[in-house]
């Protein structure tokens, strides 16, 4: 199982353009379709939950896989979607200099982006989807949500404690 | 600019380890705010260079510039502390609210208050790819692209290799079309 989680995230982490959140609807599909290690609302929730910390996105993978596989699991799949992406990052910025500015660079870039932002909003709408399904009263804080993260430049952080609330009232 | 300072190894660890607790919600504004403005590692425009590239490549953006800039000046050491200083904090709060969950989960009101994080920050994500998609001013095919890629994944449920090397030549195939004219003049 932990050397899976290493295999599933070290092959992720090449190609998840744009980030770590716009894979999250394919880690989805590997531990929640394909692998059963965690049900839907479990994956919504601890999604939930790396959101509500600090630090960078990508670390919902680690909470991921201490769920499914304690420490060594953490460490696996930390490592998994570090490691390549890293390596990577550290040869191509021994080139940094020669590359800047490079027209073939901005095409790339270009070119990836719109598939990214495409990815991004599948990962959220795979998400929407785990929650509406506790009840589809929970779409309306998803819009909310989606609207003032969209609309406005405060701390997303509000919509969490905001839904927080609402589930404690509704609950 | 005014001029840079290089930073030891247990600087830009600790100042990548600032950028990752102080950064609810994703680390991208705290980690610019205290390589550019507060140490002052990089120049503004370096900083969107590094990072720049850390968009181009795979994995996670603010990681991958870490990795870019501890080399810059320490080499794979200088990697190695910006990238564990990143880590590390955010790490061992994430435990900490993992313990908590697993201890309180099932307790009814905190799956409830659990349930509406969630639907709150699957909200979040879509709000982040609208943003992202509308500050982006996408010609129509470039739109055509994303949506597709959107559906590939979400509703017919195509595994990211096959979208990312599918769709993706077709990307940068038109974004390179798209920049040819103007490189012509």
């Amino acid at each position: 199982m932990v050397w899976g989680l290493f295999v599933i995230f070290a092959s992720i982490s090449l190609i998840a353009v744009g980030g770590a959140t716009s894979s999250l609807n394919e880690i989805h599909r590997q531990l929640v379709e394909n692998r059963h290690w965690l049900d839907d609302r479990t994956f919504g929730q601890l999604f939930a939950l790396a959101q509500a910390a600090p630090g960078p996105n990508v670390l919902a993978v680690s909470l991921f896989g201490y769920w499914i596989a304690g420490l060594p699991g953490l460490a696996a799949s930390t490592a998994g979607m570090l490691l390549p992406a890293g390596t990577l990052a550290f040869f191509v910025g021994g080139l940094a200099q020669r590359l800047k500015g490079h027209p073939a660079l901005k095409a790339i870039n270009g070119g990836l982006v719109p598939l990214a932002v495409g990815l991004i909003l599948a990962g959220g709408v795979t998400l929407a989807a785990t929650a509406a399904a506790h009840g589809w009263g929970w779409i309306g804080m998803t819009a909310l949500s989606a609207a003032f993260v969209w609309r406005t430049n405060f701390s997303p952080l509000w919509m969490l404690a905001c839904g927080a609330v609402l589930g404690l009232i509704i609950g | 600019m005014n001029e840079t300072v290089v930073p030891t190894r247990g600087e830009l660890f600790l100042g990548y380890a600032k950028a990752g607790l102080f950064g609810f919600g994703g680390v991208a504004a705290w980690a610019r705010r205290i390589i550019v403005e507060e140490r002052r590692w990089l120049t503004e425009r370096e900083y969107a260079e590094v990072l720049g590239l850390g968009q181009v490549l795979p994995g996670p953006n603010v990681g991958n510039a870490a990795v870019m800039i501890g080399r810059r000046f320490h080499g794979l050491p200088g990697s190695l502390c910006a990238t564990a200083g990143l880590y590390i904090g955010p790490l061992c709060i994430l435990l900490l609210l993992a313990a908590f969950y697993d201890a309180y989960g099932q307790v009814p009101r905190i799956g409830a208050l659990m349930q509406g994080i969630a639907a709150a920050a699957a909200g979040m994500v879509i709000g982040t790819a609208i943003k992202m998609g509308s500050r982006l001013k996408a010609p129509p095919e470039m739109v055509a692209l994303g949506l597709l890629a959107a559906a590939a994944a979400f509703w017919w449920r195509v595994p990211l290799p096959l979208i990312v090397l599918g769709l993706g030549p077709v990307g940068i195939f038109c974004a390179w079309r798209r920049q040819r004219p103007e490189a012509a003049h």
